[in-house]
């Protein structure tokens, strides 16, 4: 690509094809950080500094009240996961880093569906809820709200199989997770 | 006592001896703790010139500097010098004044989100929420701003918390559980990294700014054979520039031995460096035959740029003692470079680091850093700014030990040079301080010249005066086919009235047959001096690596 300070001029064709080299599995890193003010914005500034991407976040408490859990989830990044963890680790609040290896760990999401549904498709709608184990915790005369608990996979298919429906909106936590077995997140 | 107190009882116990401020509504009451403290402060004319003067502090003395301002306006006139601090890993600690806390978030007179600010470009900063916090913040800034890999820490203090009437214990122990760094080094890695050096053919070492706190043992462990040595514009004086292992600088305006050894090495050892662009040019095309062993405090500049082979983590003054151990307990064959060193010789006889003087009374600027040399016999703190000048500086100036050159690099700040300058003098009063600048470069931040007049910081200041923007003019002329735009800066100001205005001494040079003693006649001239030497206005720094360029394709 073009050099800083050339007057050799760009295509946007070569700008997008230099920013989008990521590939890779999905990463869920766990993250144990100091419950301080800001230690939230940043992480997120470093990410957005640093070129990285988000996927999921959710932020909670942990056993001891000095401490919070942050779960990410990154889409591939192989090339640069371990410059993403190292980087973090230079925050002074960070704790702690667990890349978690997918076999190894038990990843959860919740997900709220408010989905159309009349009283022609309602039992339909409501099929496919028992199948994925989703509660119905609202219903109203044109819609009903679904609650799902599952793997990022699976609410990724409860979401195909209740889009044709008619989704009026969606809310998803981002996955939480622990490691399998005695050792420690 | 109050808590403002409680921070003049921890500075003291940190060992600050000086700090640069300039005060506001928000710092007022520490301000007013000054009065009892026993604290030397400078007030300098602009907190962009007290942050660097704590900058060039910390680079000469290599202890923690102390910038201060207040809310507002006068943090965010730190911006610049906490980013250089971050970008050239210098220990700084900031204290900004803020608004009271019940004002945070409403907008309040000269209130800026200082923290939110200079997230992007701290190693840590604290907004202090309650008073009692105070003192355990200040001993964990200046713990983590000097150790580990060093930078920036920024400390806002609302100013009613600052007030406030608290018991004070001194503290004596900063525990960070997030807060580990790794010093040692892995011995494994280490013996593995004498092994390959050993073994290789073409060693370079490749000595950037983190190996200024370890330049003995640079020196000891590039002597224990006849390891050849360049360093980064960082490095300069870690090694010494008149050792026979010497390469000269690398990168873009370093010399073309160290440039083509880098291209023809076998084994790198890069210590306290970062693979900067500026150093490694084409990065596809860098030191493509070489094995890396990378010691590095930080262990995110391991592989960032270039996958290091062995990579050690910890601090180069203490893994260098060992590698040298262990490199010399394998009794290397001193033979096997023999080849390699005549190669270096042939480069060095092929290229030496030249230009085309005048012919008349002309200064060439290249001259001009020979005569400072020839000045100073040497053996000066030279302190630049940024643009042409310092390149040559940086070139033509032969640095004998660490911490004799003091400048910009990461960020490349124009007006990094006179607050430098003063910072470094006043770390280093026995030592003779001067400043090189550029025309540019130096009214970036002149008013200094009042703070240095008042106190007696007798710094000397030569300014490269070239008419231009020097190295924006040497692009436009190179790569976009000389069309200037907006690099000729006339003949504004006159810089010896300015001088004058300012209570310094202004001089004027321009032949180059008397410019070796005009200068000696600068530092001979007691207080701070500005000595306006005018040189030939189109010259280009040489030689250089032409951008998207590989080092073997230096031009020049
Ligand atoms: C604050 C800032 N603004 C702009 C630049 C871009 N820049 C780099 S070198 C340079 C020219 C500096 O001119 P001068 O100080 O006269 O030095 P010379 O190159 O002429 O020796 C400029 C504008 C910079 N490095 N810093
Ligand atoms: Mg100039």
């Amino acid at each position: 690509m073009g050099e800083p300070g050339t007057k050799e001029i760009l295509s946007l064709a070569e700008l997008e094809a230099a920013g989008s080299f990521r590939t890779g599995r999905k990463h869920i890193l766990s993250i144990l950080v100091e419950n301080k003010p800001g230690v939230l914005t940043r992480i997120t500034g470093l990410f957005a500094r640093r070129g990285f991407n988000i996927d999921t976040l959710a932020v909670g408490p942990t056993d001891d009240e000095t401490i919070s859990r942050i779960t990410l989830t990154l889409d591939g990044a192989v090339q640069s996961i371990d410059q993403v963890t190292k980087q973090l680790h230079k925050l002074i609040n960070v704790l702690k880093i667990r890349d978690l290896e997918p076999t190894e760990t038990m990843a959860r999401e919740l997900a709220l569906f408010k989905i159309s549904s009349d009283g022609g498709n309602r039992a339909e709608v409501m099929q496919v809820c028992e199948i994925f184990r989703a509660k119905i915790v609202d219903v109203s005369k044109r819609t009903l709200v679904a609650e799902v608990t599952g793997t990022q996979e699976k609410i990724d298919a409860f979401e195909r199989l209740v889009r044709p429906f008619g989704l009026v909106e969606m809310a998803r936590t981002g996955e939480i997770a622990i490691a399998r077995g005695r050792s420690e997140t | 006592m109050r808590a403002v107190d409680a921070l003049m009882e921890c500075l003291k116990a940190e060992g600050v001896e000086v700090v640069f401020g300039l005060p506001g509504g928000a710092n007022l009451p520490t301000y007013d703790a000054f009065h009892d403290a026993g604290i030397r402060h400078i007030l300098v004319r602009h907190e962009a010139g007290g942050g660097h003067a704590a900058e060039g502090y910390a680079k000469a003395t290599g202890r923690v500097g102390v910038a201060l301002g207040t809310s507002g306006p006068g943090a965010t006139n730190l911006v610049t010098p906490i980013c250089d601090a971050m970008m050239d890993s210098v220990p700084v600690v900031f204290l900004t004044g803020q608004v009271r806390t019940e004002l945070l978030g409403t907008d309040g007179f000269q209130e800026a989100d200082t923290i939110g600010i200079t997230m992007p470009i701290v190693k840590h900063s604290m907004l202090i929420q309650h008073p009692l916090e105070l003192p355990r913040a200040i001993h964990e800034a200046f713990h983590i701003a000097r150790t580990g890999r060093p930078g920036p820490v920024v400390v806002d203090i609302p100013t009613d918390l600052s007030r406030a009437d608290i018991p004070y214990e001194p503290i004596t122990d900063v525990h960070l559980p997030g807060y580990q760094p790794t010093t040692d080094g892995n011995h494994k890695q280490i013996r593995l990294a004498a092994k390959a050096l050993a073994n290789a053919s073409r060693p370079v070492i490749y000595a950037g700014g983190g190996s200024v706190s370890a330049a003995e043992e640079l020196v000891e462990f590039a002597t224990s054979d006849r390891l050849p040595v360049t360093c980064t514009v960082m490095g300069l004086g870690a090694f010494p520039g008149t050792h026979p292992q010497w390469l000269g600088m690398l990168g873009m305006h370093g010399t073309r031995t160290a440039n083509y050894a880098i291209d023809e090495a076998d084994l790198i050892v890069a210590i306290g460096a970062r693979f900067d662009d500026r150093v490694t040019a084409k990065l596809s095309e860098f030191a493509p035959h070489a094995k890396f062993v990378h010691i590095d405090v930080d262990p995110a500049e391991i592989s960032k740029n270039v996958p290091a082979h062995i990579p050690i983590v910890g601090y180069a003054k203490k893994i260098l003692p060992k590698l040298t151990a262990e490199y010399r307990a394998l009794e290397p064959d001193a033979k096997r470079l023999d080849e390699w060193w005549h190669r270096i010789e042939s480069w060095r006889e092929r290229h030496p680091l030249t230009f085309t003087d005048s012919t008349d009374a002309e200064i060439k600027p290249q001259y001009m850093v020979q005569a400072l040399y020839e000045a100073t016999q040497g053996d000066a703190v030279v302190c630049s700014d940024v643009g042409q000048h310092q390149m040559w500086a940086a070139q033509h100036y032969h640095f004998g030990r660490p911490r004799q050159w003091i400048n910009s690099g990461g960020l490349g700040t124009m007006g990094f040079g006179l607050p430098a300058a003063m910072g470094a003098k006043v770390g280093r009063p026995e030592e003779m301080v001067v400043c090189i600048t550029g025309d540019g470069s130096f009214q970036m931040n002149t008013q200094e010249l009042a703070t240095c007049a008042q106190n007696g910081i007798d710094v000397k200041v030569f300014i490269m005066n070239n008419g231009y923007l020097g190295m924006v003019r040497q692009w436009q002329e190179l790569f976009w086919d000389r069309r200037y735009s907006h690099v000729d800066t006339g003949q504004y100001p006159d810089f010896v009235k300015l001088a004058e205005a300012y209570g310094a001494t202004g001089m004027r040079f321009t032949d180059k047959h008397t410019l070796v003693e005009d200068m000696r006649q600068a530092l001979a001239t007691e207080g701070p001096v500005v000595a306006d030497v005018r040189v030939a206005a189109e010259e280009n720094v040489y030689p250089m690596i032409a951008p998207g360029q590989a080092a073997r394709d230096m031009v020049g």
